[in-house]
C-alpha cells in the first residue's frame, strides 16, 4: 500500500510532506511534555517489535495467500496517538531508506495515510469510544478490529485520491477505488483480528498495561478538541464523498436568470474587458467550476450527459481543497482575533 | 533464508557499505541528503509521457556509484522487483490512454506505453537515489543531517533508538520464525491463530526489554536530555558539490540534450 515516487507529482509530494511535517512537530511537542522519560526507549522498541513483525507472514486461512501485520493500529492502542505517530513515522522512513519501499518523496503521503487515520482519526472516534475506559475483553476485541478495518479504508482511500490528483497514472478515479477498497476491506478485517488477538493475549498477561494507556489517553482528551474532529471527519466526508450526490439541476438564482435571458431581457454587447477578465479567471483557476481543468482529465469519458451521482475525482478535490482552506482562514482569523483581544485587555 | 533474515541482512549490508571511504562518504550527510531530495524532486517534475528527457539523469547515481566505488550488485537486485505496485498501477496506462503520438516504422507509440516508460524510469531512478544515499551515508548520518535541517529532535531520536533495537528484535523474530517453520507441516501452524501467539510473545518480550533498558539509563544517570555527538561540518566541498548538481539537475530539466543529441547526429549523417 505504500505509494511510489514514481507514481507522484511534485505538488502532492510537497504538499503531504508540509501536512506530515507539521504533524511530526505536533507530536514532537506533545511528547515531550506529556510522556515520562520511561516511554523514550519504550517507543524506539516498540517501532523495531512493529518492523520486525511486518516480516513475519501468516497464512490466511480461506484464501492461499499469506498476510503480515501493519502495525499502525497496535501501536496507537499501546502507545497513544502522538507517540504512536512518530513510532510509525519511523519505521516508514527506515523502509523507505532501506528497502527504497515507497520513495523519498512518496515518504510523506505514506507517513501521512498509514499514520495519521490510524492514529488521530480510528484511535480517538472509534476504539477510545467502544473501549472508554472500561476494557472488557469484548470491547477490546471489537474496537481493535473495527478501528483497524477504517484505519485501512481511509489510508487506501488516501493512496487513491493521492495518485488521482498526481496525473501520473491514467487509471480513472472509479476504477483505481473500486480496486483498492474492496482489497484493503479484507486486509483491515484481516489484521483486524490478529490485533485484536494480539490486544487480548497482552490484556490476559499484563493488564496494568493496557489500563494505564487507556486512562493515560482518556486524560488528555478535552472535549473541544473532540467537536473539532468530529466536524473534520464530517467535512471531509461532505466534501468529498457526499458532495456527488448535489442535485445537477441548476439552483434558483441560476434558475431565475436563465429564465429571464430566455425572454431576452440581457441583451447589449459586452465590453471587451469583460471576455477578458472572464478568460483569465477561468484560466487562472485551479479547479475551474469544481472540475479538474479539461486539459488534465484525460482518463475521463465526457459524454456530455449528465449522471447523477456525478462521481468525479474534481469534485472531491475541489471539496477537499476548498474545505481545508476554509477552515485554515476561519482558523488563523479567530488566532489573530484573539490575541489582538488579550492584547487589549492586557 | 525466511523473509525476516533477508530483511536484516540487507540493512546489515547496505550499513556496511556506508563505512567505506571515499569522496562522497566523507561528504557532510546534509549535502547528501539535500542534493538526493533535489534529484527526486526534479524526477517527479517532468511531464508523465516525457522518457528520453529523463535519462541524462542516469549521470547522477552513475557518478556516486563510481565515486563512491558502491558495487552494482545492491542496486540491480532492488531494481529488478521494481516495487510491484508501481509496475500494477503503471500497467493500466497503456489500457486507458490509447492516444498514438508517434510512429516508429510501422508501429504507432502509444501515450500509455510512454507513460508506463516514463513511469518505470522514474521509479528505477528515484530508487538508486534513495539506496545510494544509505549507502555513501549511514542511518545515523542521515538522522544527524535530519535534525540539523531541522526535524523536532524527538523524532530523531525516535529513529535512533529504532536503529540501534532494530537489530536486537530482528534476532528474535528471526529465532521465533525459525522454530515455527520447524514445528510446521504443510500449512498446519502458519495461520493467524499461531502467529498472534507468536506476536503476541514477542510483544511481552519487547516490553520487559523496554524497561529493563530504561532502568539501565537511569543507572548511567539518564535525566530525560539526550546528547548527540556531530562530527560533521558543512564546508566548501559540500557547497560545490551541491551548487554543481542542483545546476547541472535545472540544466537537464530546462533542455531536452537527448533529442538535441539526436538532432546533430542526424545533421551530421545527412
Amino acid at each position: 500500500m505504500h505509494l511510489a515516487d514514481a507514481l507522484l507529482s511534485p505538488a502532492v509530494g510537497a504538499t503531504m510532506w508540509a501536512a506530515t511535517a507539521g504533524t511530526i512537530s505536533h507530536c514532537s511537542r506533545q511528547v515531550k511534555r506529556d510522556l515520562d522519560d520511561s516511554k523514550v526507549p519504550l517507543m524506539g522498541v516498540l517501532a523495531a517489535f512493529v518492523f520486525a513483525i511486518q516480516m513475519i507472514n501468516f497464512s490466511i486461512p480461506a484464501t492461499g495467500s499469506s498476510g503480515h501485520l501493519g502495525g499502525g493500529m497496535l501501536l496507537a492502542i499501546l502507545l497513544g496517538p502522538y507517540a504512536a505517530f512518530l513510532s510509525i513515522a519511523s519505521v516508514l522512513t527506515v523502509q523507505a531508506l532501506f528497502f527504497a519501499d515507497g520513495g523519498l518523496l512518496a515518504l510523506g503521503c505514506n507517513i501521512f495515510n498509514l499514520g495519521v487515520f490510524p492514529c488521530f482519526i480510528a484511535y480517538p472516534l472509534i476504539y477510545q469510544k467502544i473501549v472508554g475506559e472500561s476494557s472488557s475483553e469484548k470491547r477490546l476485541f471489537f474496537g481493535a478490529l473495527l478501528s483497524c478495518v477504517v484505519a485501512l479504508q481511509l489510508g487506501a482511500f488516501g493512496v487513491v485520491l493521492e495518485t488521482v490528483a498526481s496525473g501520473i497514472s491514467d487509471l480513472p478515479f472509479n476504477s483505481f477505488v473500486l480496486l483498492m477498497q474492496p482489497i484493503h476491506l479484507a486486509i483491515g478485517c484481516v489484521e483486524g483480528v490478529v490485533t485484536a488477538a494480539v490486544v487480548l493475549l497482552l490484556w490476559r498477561a499484563r493488564p496494568e498495561f493496557i489500563q494505564d494507556s487507556h486512562i493515560e489517553n482518556s486524560q488528555n482528551r478535552r472535549s473541544g478538541k473532540k467537536v473539532l474532529v468530529g466536524l473534520l471527519v464530517a467535512t471531509l466526508v461532505t466534501a468529498g464523498g457526499l458532495s456527488w450526490f448535489a442535485s445537477p439541476k441548476p439552483d434558483g438564482l441560476e434558475w431565475a436568470i436563465s429564465r429571464i435571458s430566455k425572454n431576452g431581457a440581457v441583451a447589449g454587447s459586452r465590453p471587451e474587458i469583460y471576455s477578458l477578465l472572464s478568460a483569465f479567471h477561468f484560466k487562472s483557476a485551479i479547479l475551474p467550476d469544481y472540475h479538474f481543468s479539461p486539459a488534465e482529465d484525460a482518463g475521463s469519458t465526457k459524454d456530455g450527459a449528465e449522471t447523477w451521482p456525478a462521481v468525479d475525482a474534481g469534485t472531491t478535490v475541489s471539496g477537499l481543497v476548498g474545505g481545508v482552506m476554509t477552515l485554515g482562514m476561519s482558523t488563523l482569523i479567530g488566532f489573530f482575533l484573539k490575541r489582538r483581544h488579550s492584547a487589549g485587555t492586557a | 533464508m525466511s523473509q525476516i533474515e533477508t530483511a536484516f541482512f540487507e540493512i546489515g549490508s547496505l550499513d556496511t557499505l556506508a563505512t567505506r571511504d571515499s569522496f562522497i562518504h566523507r561528504l557532510d550527510p546534509r549535502a547528501k541528503l539535500l542534493t538526493t531530495l533535489a534529484f527526486i524532486f526534479c524526477v517527479v517534475s517532468f511531464d508523465k509521457y516525457q522518457f528520453s528527457s529523463l535519462l541524462p539523469l542516469v549521470i547522477f547515481p552513475a557518478s556516486q556509484l563510481v565515486v563512491g566505488r558502491l558495487p552494482v550488485n545492491f542496486l540491480w537486485k532492488k531494481l529488478l522487483f521494481l516495487a510491484p505496485f508501481v509496475v500494477l498501477i503503471g500497467i493500466f496506462n497503456p489500457f486507458f490512454d490509447r492516444q498514438i503520438l508517434f510512429h516508429i516504422g510501422p508501429f504507432g507509440v502509444s501515450g500509455g506505453w510512454m507513460s508506463f516508460a516514463s513511469i518505470l524510469l522514474r521509479s528505477a531512478l528515484t530508487i538508486s537515489a534513495a539506496l545510494i544515499l544509505i549507502a555513501t551515508t549511514s542511518f545515523s548520518g542521515v538522522c544527524l543531517a535530519l535534525e540539523k535541517i531541522g526535524a523536532p529532535r524527538v523524532f530523531v531520536l525516535q529513529l535512533l533508538f529504532l536503529y540501534r533495537y532494530l537489530f536486537v528484535l530482528g534476532n528474535e523474530g528471526t529465532r521465533l520464525v525459525r522454530a515455527r517453520t520447524l514445528r510446521s507441516f504443510n500449512r498446519q501452524g502458519t495461520g493467524m491463530a499461531v502467529f498472534a501467539q507468536l506476536a503476541g510473545q514477542l510483544l511481552l518480550r519487547t516490553l520487559d526489554r523496554a524497561q529493563r533498558i530504561h532502568l539501565a539509563m537511569r543507572c548511567r544517570a539518564f535525566s530525560g536530555e539526550i546528547h548527540l555527538l556531530r562530527s560533521f561540518n558543512f564546508g566548501r566541498r559540500e557547497f560545490l558539490f551541491m551548487i554543481c548538481w542542483c545546476s547541472t539537475f535545472l540544466l537537464i530539466r530546462a533542455g531536452n540534450f537527448p533529442q538535441l543529441l539526436g538532432k546533430v547526429l542526424l545533421e551530421f549523417t545527412r
